[in-house]
Parts: structure tokens; C-alpha cells; sequence
């Protein structure tokens, strides 16, 4: 028997509304398995489950709001236990085996394929979750299989409704508001990275003409739903980099160092109307290129759709962000703690290049590495960004 | 269909795939990407859409030409 107790989703979280049940007393759970869904400042979050057993007792109502820790339920045990019961990951964070400085950790929670497929339920966005909230709007009026609902949909309903127009609150009221919690939590993450990581700055440009060359190519014997954007072939090199360079790739954590076996970089990404929240791309060291692109698209739309999985904000190894769709030059990043580095990946901008003795003008990336100097130096983040280069100068090695 | 009627298409996936875009937010001469914040993963998602509604492939090397709504639309009409 075990208390399944709301997860800290981030080092910025203090607590979040259990919107939603998705178990009930009784029913069978696996490890991997969502089993309610939490709202916190980064959107809703589908929280799972860490371990086999039977839901005994749900502690919590729904719509409550409950700090990080507090027991939301109570698992018993299977009486089919598998052999090896010990692995209980309550804690979000890699489990660590104390020896020396340097350790390599394993990650919890693979992402389970066994996902238990749960009957249609209503996919909602977290802006339109709230002003549902707010207009007390009915939820199950909305079909299930007609795709998210987003909040012009709650708007409507609620204009239709309702007849007290002094109720409904402007669109832009609500982006402040929902901004401005999210603005808050990253904030707050970003004063402590600041106050406690002793950063170090690394900056190269890179010859993006090869690679995107090689992917040209590429996408030419592709139809368009096929196509690979540069973005994947950026992050499957900084994947295979990190391969080459694991110290940059894991925690700081009680004054040691540690270093993930799996690669699970944290992917910034924007939401349109402002904020940003960076899922962790699970296990990106052992997927292809098609695969990296096909699991970035599913992420950037569950992102923004408010469908993330409680691992997916905890797992993140490093953290890549790029900013090169908005014409910046160079990104110079603040860590994420514990983490031990973010890259940062600049425009892809026609730039002269010396090649021998000649001008000529190429492709060029900025790319660069803040690092925490407590567990590396410059000279390892320079080998990262050296293996980086290579990788892009040798395209058909990031197949 | 005319060019009117490809720039409703247009509009619409751009609606759809950005759902937090307001119509009237929409320039048809200005910058897609810029001016609408989407980025090249949305881009592409538009494009693939409109790839099923009107049949037209834009090549990777042609993005520059399909850069507006007006761009895009006089694009497909030369393609049809």
C-alpha cells in the first residue's frame, strides 16, 4: 500500500488544482498510467501513476487545490506482484545511488507504451478550462470526439448562456491573468538559477550549409507530411553531442554531480500568447531522425494544446532552446536547476564564411552552451559544442 | 477554385492550427510566420493541411514564395 501524493512538476511549483479523476475506486492501474489530470500555471498536466496496484481510496475532490506532497490517493498493492517490487518512484527526481562525485543516475519512469487507452474523455485547453471555470459554462455539453475544446468554443457557449454580459470578462483579461502566474514561476526558477549556478558562457558559429544541404535532399523525395524541419536535425545533433559529452547531461543535486544515463532534453517551447514551458522529449538518444520530428510535432501540439504528461515535466536532463524561428542571433541561456546546462540555438542567417583563402557566404548558426561551473568547465562544454559542429558538418551521421 | 476561395482556405487552416489567432488579426500582406507568431512547425502543419484541401505541394525550396497570405494564395492559383 502506498499514498500517491501530488508531484512537483518543476522546481517552480507549490501546488495545483486536481481538476480531474480518471480512475475511481476500485480500478486496476499500472505503472505509466494517467490516472488524474492537475492545472498548475503551465496548463493542465496528466499525472501518472508510478507503480501496479488498485486504487483504495481517492483522498482528494475533484477541483481542489492541494499542495506538492500532499497524498491525493491511496494505491494497494497487487496481489499479483511482479518479482522485483522496489522500485517505487514517489520522488520525481532520478533516483540516486550515493557513491562517489560523479554518479550515473537511471531514470524512473520510462514512458510506458502500455498507456491503457481510457475512453474518449474531453480534451480541453487550459485557457478555456478557466474561463469554463470562471462562467461556469457545462462542460458536458461538448462532445468528446470534436477534438479540443479551445476557448473561443467556451466563449461562445458562455455568450449564448448567459444572460449577464457583465460577467464575461474580455479575452485579453485572461492572458493577463494566465500570464502572469506562469510569468511568476519562471521567475522565481530563474532568480535561483541565477543566485546559485555559477554560470559559464560558450559561443561558436556553425556552418549550417552542409546540413541543410543534406536535408534538402532529404525532404525532395519526401511528400510534405514527411518532411523534416532543421530543427530535428539540431536537436538529434546536440542528442548525439551530449552521447559523446554525458557530463553536461543530468543533475546537480546535494552538492554532487550527476549524470543521466538517458537523454531526455527539455524542449523550449513558446506558447503563442506568451509564456513557455520547456517538456522534456523523452528518451531522445535512442530515437532516428523521423522519429525526433515526429515526437517534437506531437509534443509542440500537446504543449499547446495543455495535454502534457506529469513525466514530461519532470524528466528533462538539459534544456535546448532555440530561437531561431524569430531571427536572434544568439541565445545565451539561464539554467534550469538541477539541471547542469541548456543550449542555445540561434537563426540559421547567410553570413560571410571564410573556407581556405576564400569569401564566400554560407549558412550560419549560432550556437552556445551556458554551463554550471560547479560540475564542468569550459573545456568540457567546448568538446560539446566541438562534436556539435562535426555532427553538422557530417549530416548523414544524424540518420 | 479562385484566388478568393484559396485565400478563405488559407485563412481558415491558419485559424485551425492556431487557434488563438484572431481573423481579424490576419493581414493577408503581411509576413505568416512574423506577423502571426507561428513558427516553423506550424508553418509546416499549414501547409501540409492545405496540401490535402488543395492538392498543392510547396517545395521546401518555394517557402519564400507562400511567405503572405496573398503570396500563398497567387502561388496555388499559378499551380492548380
Amino acid at each position: 500500500m502506498s499514498k500517491f501524493l501530488m508531484p512537483s512538476l518543476g522546481a517552480d511549483m507549490e501546488s495545483a488544482i486536481l481538476m480531474e479523476w480518471l480512475v475511481k475506486e476500485g480500478d486496476r492501474v499500472s505503472k505509466g498510467q494517467i490516472i488524474a489530470e492537475v492545472e498548475t500555471s503551465k496548463g493542465v498536466i496528466e499525472i501518472e501513476v508510478f507503480e501496479d496496484g488498485i486504487v483504495e481510496k481517492l483522498l482528494v475532490k475533484e477541483e481542489s487545490e492541494c499542495k506538492v506532497g500532499e497524498p491525493l490517493a491511496i494505491i494497494a498493492s497487487d496481489e499479483k506482484k511482479p518479482l522485483h517490487v522496489e522500485e517505487k518512484h514517489e520522488s520525481k527526481q532520478p533516483v540516486v545511488q550515493e557513491t562517489k562525485e560523479e554518479q550515473i543516475v537511471s531514470e524512473p519512469p520510462k514512458p510506458t507504451a502500455l498507456h491503457v487507452e481510457q475512453e474518449a474523455r474531453l480534451k480541453i485547453s487550459p485557457a478555456a478550462r478557466k474561463k469554463a471555470g470562471e462562467t461556469g459554462a457545462d462542460l458536458s455539453k461538448f462532445d468528446p470526439n470534436d477534438g479540443v475544446v479551445q476557448l473561443s468554443k467556451i466563449e461562445a457557449a458562455s455568450t449564448t448562456e448567459q444572460e449577464e454580459p457583465t460577467k464575461i470578462e474580455s479575452k485579453s483579461d485572461t492572458h493577463i491573468e494566465k500570464n502572469s502566474g506562469m510569468r511568476q514561476a519562471i521567475a522565481t526558477a530563474m532568480s535561483r538559477s541565477n543566485a546559485e549556478i555559477p554560470h559559464y558562457y560558450l559561443s561558436t558559429s556553425i556552418n549550417m550549409t552542409p546540413a541543410l544541404k543534406y536535408l534538402e535532399e532529404l525532404n525532395k523525395k519526401r511528400s510534405i507530411k514527411d518532411r523534416i524541419l532543421p530543427v530535428a536535425i539540431l536537436i538529434r545533433a546536440v542528442v548525439l553531442s551530449l552521447k559523446e559529452v554525458p557530463e553536461l547531461n543530468g543533475f546537480w543535486q546535494n552538492n554532487s554531480h550527476q549524470i543521466s544515463k538517458e537523454i531526455h532534453p527539455g524542449i523550449a517551447i513558446a506558447l503563442r500568447k506568451g509564456g513557455l514551458i520547456t517538456p522534456a522529449l523523452l528518451n531522445a538518444d535512442i530515437m532516428t531522425i523521423d522519429d525526433t520530428m515526429n515526437s517534437l510535432s506531437d509534443l509542440i501540439t500537446r504543449t499547446r494544446g495543455g495535454k502534457l504528461r506529469s513525466t514530461e515535466m519532470t524528466s528533462q536532463t538539459i534544456t535546448i532552446t532555440n530561437l531561431g524561428d524569430l531571427g536572434v542571433e544568439s541565445v545565451f541561456g539561464v539554467i534550469y536547476p538541477p539541471q547542469l546546462a541548456v543550449v542555445g540555438l540561434g537563426a540559421i542567417i547567410d553570413s560571410p564564411w571564410a573556407e581556405g583563402d576564400a569569401l564566400c557566404v554560407r549558412k550560419v548558426m549560432r550556437a552556445t552552451l551556458a554551463g554550471d561551473h560547479r560540475a564542468t568547465d569550459g573545456r568540457t562544454g567546448g568538446v560539446f559544442l566541438d562534436r556539435l559542429n562535426h555532427y553538422l558538418q557530417n549530416p548523414k551521421e544524424l540518420l | 477554385m479562385t484566388k478568393e476561395e484559396l485565400k478563405r482556405a488559407i485563412i481558415e487552416q491558419i485559424l485551425e492550427i492556431a487557434p488563438d489567432v484572431d481573423e481579424s488579426e490576419i493581414d493577408p500582406d503581411a509576413n505568416i510566420q512574423r506577423s502571426l507568431e507561428i513558427d516553423s512547425f506550424d508553418f509546416l502543419k499549414i501547409l501540409t493541411s492545405l496540401n490535402e484541401k488543395v492538392g498543392i505541394e510547396v517545395p521546401e525550396a518555394d517557402y519564400a514564395k507562400v511567405d503572405t497570405v496573398e503570396h500563398m494564395a497567387e502561388y496555388f492559383s499559378k499551380h492548380l
